[in-house]
């Protein structure tokens, strides 16, 4: 209880009582994730650090979010950057679920395809890959069968 | 459901062989009144007269009526609209789309807002299936089979289009061996030499073009464009090097059937076009039964 209350202490500054804990995310994603999740559109309280030692990734960037509760397919759009990333779901302080992100087999409306000439990048369609690698990321269009790697991927 | 041919993939090995047997039999019979009564929208939003006209044919043969244009100048998209609102339009008056684009993608994008088939006419760089089917014909025709064949691919590797295609039509069958002969600058892409690795398909590449064209069953020669070159002067190096010529069949097999997509330019001498083993005419002739039976399964006719 000593214990608790101490840790409790120490993570007064981000420590929330409802919300979301997005963890594990590589440092160089940190503000994409920001940015795709629409982060800084939103009124919640948000908390990040960044260049946290990590035993998994060296560094790692971290996101705390009050009361907000994250669908399916926002989730997805995080994994594409930050595969690795856990989210851990806070209820009354508590870790009340926590969950892996996953690279989805399909990936529609999310990334743009990279080939300047395919017919998604000059009409109003939603894009849409299959995903036929995941480590490393490569994303073949439904449309102009082009394949669109890791670092080609630029989100819509 | 519809059977849109959008891509050379979207048939199984079963429908290529039906393809084979009907274009045979359009070949013996090209006059059938099948699509008597129906209208064929032919789409052309980039100019390729040997395409539209080897499709119209088809049709004109099968009794079948024609609407489109030729180039998209004489179309609403001049105007502005939007590919989706004409074929929306299209695919209410007519009862299949062939469609030719210059985006690639465009087909697939056509297929799925149309509630009648579509058949690829070409799409950028992507795909044109019905040239793919056409030169398996072709070579089912001269060879007697689509197995065994060793496949000598020359010149634009890289972009052909048409070379990508025949590669994933053809591992379909046994044992194909193929040469791809290229410039550094426009060598077989790695995603289908990895495709061929993981069928455990042989193929060799080359740079120089030389007698080693004696061991093919078939010499596929495509188009050295120059505005693939990133520099003129490599272009300059390399224009002649890929060139046919007449003397350098001598050795070659008896059997051994020239191919081309056309249109050429140059890579193809003249004097090859007498010699018995050239065939590139009769592959655009049998573009047309080919269409035809490409036609008459789409629409279920046969």
């Amino acid at each position: 209880m000593k214990d608790d209350l101490k840790k409790r202490l120490k993570m007064n500054v981000s420590a929330i009582k409802e919300g979301t804990v997005i963890d594990h995310i590589p440092v160089k994603n940190l503000f994409k994730v920001i940015s795709i999740l629409r982060l800084d559109k939103i009124e919640n309280q948000i908390t990040f650090g960044t260049n946290l030692d990590s035993g998994k990734l060296g560094k790692k960037a971290i996101i705390k979010l009050s009361d907000k509760f994250f669908e399916d397919d926002e989730i997805n759009k995080i994994a594409l950057i930050a595969p690795h990333v856990k989210l851990n779901i806070i209820k009354d302080y508590e870790v009340l679920e926590k969950r892996i992100v996953e690279i989805p087999d399909v990936i529609v409306g999310i990334v743009k395809c990279f080939n300047p000439r395919c017919i998604t990048n000059h009409e109003t369609i939603s894009t849409h890959f299959k995903v036929i690698s995941k480590e490393p990321l490569e994303l073949k269009c439904k449309y102009c069968e082009k394949i669109t790697s890791e670092e080609q991927i630029k989100m819509i | 459901m519809k059977k849109d041919l959008i891509s050379i993939t979207d048939y199984s090995k079963e429908e290529y062989l039906k393809i084979m047997k009907l274009a045979a039999e359009f070949e013996k019979n090209p006059n059938q009144d099948i699509l008597k009564g129906k209208v064929i929208a032919s789409l052309f939003f980039e100019p390729s007269t040997r395409t539209r006209l080897s499709f119209e044919t088809a049709i004109n043969r099968l009794g079948g009526r024609v609407i489109g244009f030729v180039d998209p100048d004489s179309s609403s998209t001049t105007k502005g609209e939007t590919l989706h609102d004409t074929i929306k339009m299209v695919s209410a008056y007519a009862d299949l789309i062939v469609i030719r684009h210059p985006l690639e993608g465009t087909a697939r994008y056509a297929a799925e807002i149309s509630p009648v088939p579509v058949i690829n006419a070409g799409d950028g760089a992507n795909q044109h299936p019905t040239q793919t089917l056409l030169d398996m014909y072709s070579i089912l025709k001269t060879q007697g089979t689509l197995d065994n064949m060793n496949i000598f691919m020359v010149g634009d590797l890289k972009y052909g289009r048409t070379v990508h295609s025949l590669i994933q039509a053809m591992s379909e069958f046994k044992n194909p061996i193929f040469n791809f002969i290229a410039p550094p600058e426009l060598q077989m892409p790695k995603v289908y030499k990895l495709f061929l690795k993981e069928k455990g398909i042989r193929f060799f590449e080359h740079t120089e073009f030389t007698e080693i064209i004696s061991e093919a069953d078939i010499i596929y020669m495509t188009r050295v464009q120059k505005e693939r070159f990133f520099d003129s002067i490599e272009y300059e190096k390399v224009k002649n090097m890929y060139i046919l010529r007449n003397y350098m069949l001598k050795f070659t097999k008896p059997n051994v059937k020239i191919l081309h997509p056309l249109p050429r330019v140059n890579e193809i001498h003249p004097d090859v076009d007498s010699n018995e083993k050239a065939y590139y005419f009769q592959q655009a002739k049998n573009g047309v039964f080919t269409r035809q039976a490409i036609i008459a399964h789409t629409m279920g006719l046969k």
